[in-house]
């Protein structure tokens, strides 16, 4: 369309437009028995939009604070036109994007994509993901029901157990000695502001390194494709990928809806801070591997306190977790089949402590 | 003979008695009446066993001793004299232990006298004793029996606490229990002739469920209905009276109905026929009507006007019952699917208000006044059901709503897939290097 | 469609090919030899498919906008949280009335006294629960369940309730009446 290409140098002229995207229309993207792993990045990308959006449109009738929270939240799901829609969407993406985030960081474990020269876009990411298990716990918080009033003040009380910053970073994270609105307001901060000018920034640096260190592919194909080159095959970014991604993001979007209609997020009970737990309490299904865990371990080991020693042994995995691809210096194959098998224990453990962990009374 | 034995104990005991016990008696320190007065009377019966002992642990719950009054006001003796024998002597009026038929006149010594009463707490009643004396206990023990129970059976001795404490044997939660301990007893009851079932009957009524589970005060136990000084159980013609000093609105209605002169006649208790008088059990809509379970039948036969009233407002009740119970379903179901409906089950409380109601008007046993009721009643639970229904409209329109927009999507994957397919076979022809599946 | 159609394919040739009039030629300018599947000719083919994107787009696009914006327009019910609510209008209520309104999840009594004054309080009678009603021949308020009685502050004066109704503070602006729990200090 003539119109559209006038348009188009209109915008180069001012805006160097095919000059920016020159790089990228050379981009590719590698294409084997594997690929599909590759679309789990940008799903992750669309549920985080998916969440902003409807975030946003949340933020214009809810009202932060004990005593209007959860009856704003009720009158979302009932009066507001679609309210019900656009809350149990975001209540649902919200799941689905940390499955999504974890099952991207697995499969980047697992295609050893995390070598140099990606390390910073591992540590973008491992950044990125402990910052949405951050937006999940402080945004469950905010409709303030029973269920979320206990599970939040049990994972404070668990972060209180650290020794020496436990008890200020509680107190910090608390607003305060208890949860109480005070906590509300600052998780609701964190949840609506903080969180997401960190993401933005880190997803816009993890998305830079990606273009420009492009798609790895894992270390025997590569080694293949250097023989072999005819054998290479890939497809181009532009715009034969992204289409791709794209039917990958209307397909995330079918599914939202269909959870949302048929499924909707419930409402709860408000919350009362001075009715005792009710039994049973857990933590939501992305934290019950670690909350299982702590509950299995034994309450004194060695002398030394058990939780204590659940907590901070899960610090010293996160850690490690981070320097991953510092560990690949020499013995590199080795090492890689160490972090493989670690990795195929952790995700095994993952998933069985969740299961243990809703089924256990 | 004992009471040498017990002299000359005494007398070896208390100098060496007095000299490890004393400091530690100070030390405690219960009530501040006893600092200030010497006590002799404490210091050995503290340390001497039962029959005899009453520890300053115990004695300190003791309201009389609280309010400085010792053990000589009621034993009399002299409580300054360390010496057991002067102390315990007729010289300095000490009576021992009180014989049981001179209890309830020694307490109204005190309690029946208004003027002194009025020095520690005015507002008390001092008509005990003469109360008493016209109770079942009273008249017994005035004609010899001391099995009957005087004022320390109930009120309990030297640890007396007053009513509201809850810890008193007479405080309104532990009324019952104390009654029991000779009223449920069947071989202490054996000679009086009179069932010994009441405790075991009231234990499962709802008037002790309101009081011991749910703790409101206000609920009947033994005392309420049979008095506490005057007890003495209600004759047949007044027993309705007792009831309807709370149950006032079905007092009233059934003393306007056809059954208030027809109990007369027969000499029945109104109230406690159907309702029993110890084993009040809550009452449900299958005592009234036709049925087996029914109380109506005991008396009403097929055919006569009666029997016709009862089928007639059981049918009435289980109406609206059931209209109740279908709009709660659906309202549960549509809650269960997602939908907000809090608004009609709030509303829905006050069609079970109605069959609540509904349920006292059945004393008057006239169906046409019950009929208002039930209305009222039928029209909120149709309206609710109503709600329900259209909750499960709205939740099927989203289901609707949600099969277009999954259709819309699937029309976009396919074109999308279609469209990659044709950009791809161009891209072969043009660049055979870029090779796509 | 159609439009729908094109515009998408417009926008993405455009901004991704190269040669962006590439693909308006019915039959490749570039390539003379691809004369499409045997039995369907390439412009149906291409028309088709952008027929199907097009409505499909437009589809989504709706079914994605129109929630949105009905979401956008506030709705009439008026939500001033747990702690305030607009109990009624004072054309509503005659002098020595009352009426049942909801406040938050639990229904509340306003009454409008012989004298004109508005008062408010909880309508769940402190006894069992039963919702209570004004009299207007007792002037105060009572309950049918089990005849408790109590008066207009609340207070229960007779009867088995063993608690006060919990009163609430009314205001009225203008024609509305604003009910509101008492704050405490």
């Amino acid at each position: 369309m003539a119109m559209f290409s006038s348009l188009r140098n209109w915008v180069d002229e001012r805006f160097g437009w095919n000059e920016l995207i020159a790089p990228l229309r050379k981009k590719t993207v590698p294409r084997h028995k594997l690929s599909y792993w590759y679309f789990l990045g940008g799903i992750t990308l669309f549920l985080f939009i998916i969440q902003v959006l409807t975030g946003i449109l949340l933020l214009l009738y809810y009202r932060p604070g004990a005593t209007e929270a959860f009856e704003s939240v009720q009158y979302i799901m009932t009066q507001v036109q679609f309210g019900w829609l656009v809350r149990s969407i975001h209540s649902w993406s919200a799941n689905l994007m940390i499955f999504t985030a974890f099952a991207h960081m697995f499969s980047v474990l697992f295609l050893k994509a995390y070598r140099k020269p990606r390390e910073l876009t591992w540590l973008t990411g491992m950044v990125l993901l402990f910052l949405v298990l951050g937006f999940g716990f402080s945004g469950y918080l905010l409709p303030w029901n029973t269920l979320a009033f206990f599970a939040t003040k049990v994972g404070t009380e668990i972060t209180g157990q650290v020794p020496l910053v436990g008890k200020p970073l509680m107190v910090f994270l608390r607003g305060g000695e208890d949860v109480t609105g005070a906590t509300l307001t600052r998780f609701f901060g964190f949840h609506v502001a903080v969180l997401p000018g960190l993401a933005t920034l880190l997803i816009g640096v993890h998305l830079l390194l990606v273009q420009r260190f492009g798609i790895s592919v894992p270390p025997r194909l590569q080694a293949e494709w250097m023989a072999k080159p005819a054998n290479q095959r890939e497809m181009k970014f532009f715009p034969n990928f992204l289409l791709r991604e794209l039917m990958a993001w209307y397909v995330a979007l079918g599914v939202l809806g269909a959870l949302a209609a048929i499924i909707p997020w419930d409402l709860g009970v408000k919350a009362d801070p001075f009715v005792s737990a009710p039994a049973g309490i857990k933590p939501e299904w992305y934290f019950l591997f670690m909350f299982q865990t702590l509950k299995l371990i034994p309450s004194k080991v060695a002398g030394i306190d058990g939780e204590v020693l659940g907590i901070l042994g899960f610090g010293v995995i996160a850690l490690l977790w981070l320097l991953i691809p510092f560990f690949e210096r020499d013995h590199a194959s080795r090492t890689r089949q160490w972090i493989t098998g670690i990795a195929v224990f952790a995700l095994a453990y993952i998933t069985g402590m969740t299961i243990y962990g809703h089924f256990a009374p | 003979m004992d009471i040498l034995r017990l002299k000359i104990r005494a007398a070896i005991l208390l100098p060496v008695l007095l000299s490890l016990y004393l400091p530690a008696a100070q030390a405690q320190k219960p009530a501040p009446a006893q600092t200030q007065v010497k006590n002799s009377c404490l210091d050995c019966h503290s340390i001497l066993p039962d029959e005899l002992g009453v520890t300053e642990e115990k004695f300190s719950h003791d309201i009389h001793a609280q309010k400085g009054l010792t053990c000589v006001s009621c034993h009399g003796g002299d409580a300054n004299n360390d010496d057991a024998e002067k102390s315990m002597s007729r010289a300095a009026g000490f009576k021992g232990k009180i014989d049981r038929k001179q209890i309830p006149q020694l307490c109204a010594n005190c309690h029946s006298d208004p003027a002194y009463m009025r020095q520690y707490n005015p507002s008390l009643r001092t008509d005990q004793l003469s109360q008493y004396k016209t109770s079942v206990h009273g008249k017994r023990l005035a004609a010899g029996d001391t099995k009957v129970a005087v004022c320390v059976d109930c009120h309990s001795v030297h640890d007396l606490r007053p009513p509201s404490d809850p810890q008193s044997k007479v405080h309104p939660s532990n009324v019952a229990t104390t009654c029991s301990r000779c009223h449920a007893d069947a071989s202490y009851m054996s000679s009086y002739k009179i069932p010994t079932n009441q405790f075991a009957g009231y234990s499962k009524s709802v008037h002790h469920n309101a009081l011991a589970v749910r703790g409101d005060l206000s609920a009947p136990t033994c005392t309420t209905c049979h008095g506490n000084h005057a007890a003495s159980p209600p004759g047949v013609a007044n027993v309705a009276n007792v009831c309807s000093t709370c149950h006032v609105f079905q007092a009233q209605l059934f003393g306007s109905s056809p059954h208030q002169e027809a109990f007369n006649a027969a000499g029945l208790p109104g109230c406690v026929t159907c309702h029993s008088n110890h084993e009040i059990v809550h009452p449900n809509d299958e005592f009234i009507g036709t049925g087996d379970k029914s109380i109506c039948t005991q008396c009403h036969t097929d055919g006569d006007a009666g029997f016709v009233a009862a089928s007639s407002i059981k049918q009435q009740l289980d109406q609206l019952a059931a209209a109740i119970s279908s709009a709660d379903q659906i309202l549960g179901r549509a809650e269960r699917s997602g939908m907000e409906v809090s608004q009609p089950q709030l509303e829905l409380s006050q069609a079970k208000d109605a069959l609540t109601k509904a349920r006292v008007t059945i004393h008057s046993f006239k169906p046409a006044l019950l009929e208002a009721d039930i209305k009222v009643g039928m029209a909120t639970a149709s309206k609710d059901y109503e709600a329900g229904k259209k909750a499960m409209e709205e939740r099927n329109y989203r289901r609707v709503g949600l099969g277009f927009s999954l259709i819309a999507i699937l029309m976009v994957l396919a074109g999308l897939r279609m469209y990659i397919r044709r950009i791809e076979e161009k891209d072969n022809d043009e660049n055979p290097s870029v090779v796509h599946p | 469609m159609v439009a729908g159609g094109r515009t998408f394919t417009g926008i993405a040739s455009a901004l991704f090919l190269r040669n962006p009039n590439s693909m308006e030629a019915g039959v490749s300018t570039l390539n003379p030899g691809t004369l499409g599947k045997p039995g369907v000719t390439p412009v149906r083919r291409r028309k088709f498919i952008e027929t199907l994107l097009g409505s499909g787009f437009l589809a989504t696009s709706i079914a994605f906008l129109y929630p949105v914006l009905r979401y956008l327009v506030p709705p009439r019910a008026l939500d001033l949280g747990n702690d305030s609510v607009v109990a009624g209008r004072t054309t509503d209520l005659k002098p020595n009335s009352g009426k049942i309104f909801r406040f938050g999840n639990r229904p509340g009594i306003l009454v409008r006294t012989a004298s004109g004054e508005f008062r408010a309080m909880s309508a769940t009678c402190t006894h069992l629960s039963c919702t209570v009603q004004y009299r207007d021949d007792l002037q105060h308020i009572w309950c049918a369940c089990h005849n408790g009685h109590y008066d207009l502050n609340g207070r229960n004066i007779a009867g088995p309730p063993p608690r006060p109704l919990e009163a609430f503070e009314v205001q009225v602006l203008g024609e509305e009446i604003h009910v509101r729990r008492r704050s405490e200090a």
